[in-house]
């Protein structure tokens, strides 16, 4: 067990590092397109900002579509874009091409459905003061509805930390792939359960995080 | 109020609607929100909008900084026609004309000094000029200690004074106010009301009150249109329309704001506790009504006794009347009358045993139709003392 342990220990802290890399770039590549989709998807909406039935029509349903896809078929189903974006359609890189995605499309609708509680009244107040749309969208949507967004963001921490787990499949490395191999397959259940100990601390670190902001950004 | 105004150029048109209508949806089912309205709003005064909810009001005002664009008609702010303008030089129009709302609209993720910066941030003003104008406008609204609360922290009055505050920033020549004290209790709508008094007479800021309460009207507009289904169906100066209100709707308008004519069940209490002959005295601006009706008691040797009244200020003129128990011998009291009436309208109630129902101050059951279910809710006023007061109104009408 214990020399055991000192070969699996700098090997759980090298996929612990996969799997970090693979989520914070997921989470800024797609959390950032996602705010931008969110965004747009809110304000395309009939009778809001920029309302257009035509585009809201068409982002409704192409994120109506690509997100109840199990994101375990999205990965393979996206194998030949990820071969032109990334060159490969194997290892880490070739995984968070499709794991961003797939982020984006999650981030826009925990966005859009943020934005819906503020209330018009305040974006109306805006343009009654001469305000343009790309300034009531930075000045006025993104920081009333702050603390939600930012509630938004660390339910999908947790949501792409999940999808994360079976990057293995695709050669992605990280915890998940981790566990399964080191854990599952060789019957070592103790190591099963030091990763999930791990993936716990992460997000437990990661909520306390995220509702401390939160409440920073209610201004209570 | 007038004298005080320092509006340059008070009187020329800043608002002209011309024949403008707003329709919502398309074909059959659209519904008509303004209806072919033309009305003009003069420099320097405070000009009223009243209406129930959904006579088109709030429209109507968002048609003037075009957050509504209108289906039909022209609207000329400062002599720019808006239906003809691009939606980029329209918020330049917007930028000028401020705008306060009845839920007031803050941000809640800003300051007190944030949110009055924030249209100051929208006209691009550096940095300093900024902090020097949020100063200067939050101790014109005595909010100078509340810089960094934020919105949340505030009480509703606090928050509308952050609201007249933001709305001013920019130096506008017009306010339109939509239904900006109907959040709030009397107390500081009186407050909140002072304050748009001083905005209009300091500042000589043209502005638009939109509301359902007469009695907001009667307290600071100078003139007024009353709206019902998308129309005008009054329009005129406030004491004009308090002494003759013409329209139905604006009959009961008028019917919410005054009570100092005794309802016939309080007619009937009265002549309970006083059997003689009753009389209502209107009190009007210039006629010394008050002074006349005492001495005028005094030389024709009549007893009189105050038993039901009121005397307020529309559009800072005194308007109410006076209903007066008389006791002397019947000649002295004939004599007496004819002598009144000279000088001001009488309604002669007659007495207990001979109650009068002066044909001219009742009118028919043939009365308006009760507000639309639905409306304000808690209107205070009843179709009976509704009836009562707008035919002893337009009893003294005439005049």
């Amino acid at each position: 067990m214990n020399r055991d342990w000192d070969t699996l220990w700098p090997l759980l802290v090298g996929a612990l590092g996969e799997t970090l890399q693979m989520v914070a770039i997921a989470m800024v590549a797609g959390g950032l397109s996602g705010l931008a989709l969110g965004l747009l998807l809110y304000c395309t909406r009939p009778g809001n900002l920029l309302a257009n039935r035509v585009v809201f029509g068409i982002l409704n349903a192409i994120v109506n579509i690509v997100r109840p896809i199990p994101f375990v078929i999205f990965v393979t189903l996206m194998g030949p874009v990820t071969l032109q974006v990334v060159g490969t359609t194997l290892g880490t890189e070739a995984f968070i091409f499709p794991l961003s995605v797939m982020m984006a499309f999650g981030t826009s609708r925990i966005v859009e459905q943020n934005l819906v509680g503020i209330d018009p009244g305040v974006v109306e107040a805006a343009r009654a003061m001469g305000a343009s749309p790309w300034r009531i969208i930075t000045t006025v949507l993104v920081p009333e509805a702050l603390a939600p967004l930012i509630l938004g963001y660390t339910f999908l921490f947790i949501a792409v930390l999940d999808m994360s787990a079976i990057g293995g499949i695709i050669g992605a490395g990280g915890l998940g792939d981790f566990a399964i191999r080191y854990g599952y397959q060789r019957y070592n259940w103790m190591v099963v359960l030091v990763t999930v100990a791990v993936i716990v601390v992460i997000v437990q670190v990661v909520q306390w995080l995220g509702n401390r902001l939160a409440r920073k950004a209610l201004h209570r | 109020m007038s004298e005080s105004r320092v509006g340059a150029g008070a009187g020329t048109p800043v608002i002209e609607l011309r024949g403008v209508s707003k329709a919502f949806g398309e074909g059959d089912g659209a519904v008509r929100a303004v209806d072919d309205v033309s009305l003009t709003v003069r420099a320097g005064e405070i000009f009223g909008v009243i209406g129930y909810s959904g006579a088109g009001k709030s429209t109507l005002v968002r048609l003037v900084n075009a957050l509504e664009t209108a289906t039909a008609g022209q609207v000329l702010v400062e002599g720019a026609d808006l239906t003809a303008l691009p939606e980029r030089r329209l918020r330049g129009v917007r930028a000028r004309i401020g705008m306060i709302f009845q839920q007031f609209n803050l941000l809640t993720s800003r300051t007190v000094a944030g949110n009055v910066a924030y249209p100051l941030r929208v006209a691009r003003w550096p940095r300093e000029k900024r902090a020097a104008r949020v100063a200067e406008l939050l101790d014109f609204v005595g909010l100078a200690d509340k810089a960094k609360a934020y919105p949340r922290q505030l009480s509703g009055g606090q928050k509308q004074r952050v609201g007249i505050a933001r709305a001013l920033a920019t130096s506008p020549t017009i306010l339109l106010a939509d239904e900006a004290t109907s959040a709030l209790d009397p107390e500081t709508t009186r407050d909140v009301l002072g304050l748009l008094r001083r905005v209009n007479a300091e500042l000589g800021i043209t502005i638009v009150v939109i509301t359902h309460e007469m009695d907001v009207v009667r307290s600071i507009c100078d003139r007024v249109a009353v709206m019902e289904q998308g129309r005008v169906v009054e329009l005129g100066d406030v004491y004009d329309v308090f002494a003759a209100p013409q329209a139905d709707a604006a009959q009961r308008f008028v019917g919410t704001a005054l009570h100092d004519r005794p309802s016939p069940e309080a007619l009937a209490r009265l002549r309970e506790r006083h059997p003689g002959r009753l009389v209502t005295v209107g009190v009007r601006e210039g006629a010394s009504t008050g002074t006349d009706l005492f001495r005028l008691l005094r030389e024709h040797e009549v007893d009189g006794a105050v038993v039901y009244g009121g005397i307020s200020e529309v559009g800072d003129r005194p308007f109410g009347s006076l209903t007066v128990e008389l006791d002397a011998p019947d000649e002295r009291i004939a004599a007496f009358l004819a002598a009144l009436r000279e000088r001001a309208d009488v309604v002669d109630l007659g007495t207990a045993e001979r109650p009068l129902d002066d044909p001219r101050a009742w009118r028919p059951a043939a009365g308006p139709a009760a507000p639309e279910p639905g409306d304000e809710p808690g209107d205070p006023y009843g179709a009976a003392r509704d009836d009562v007061v707008r035919g002893n109104l337009r009893n003294f009408g005439g005049a």
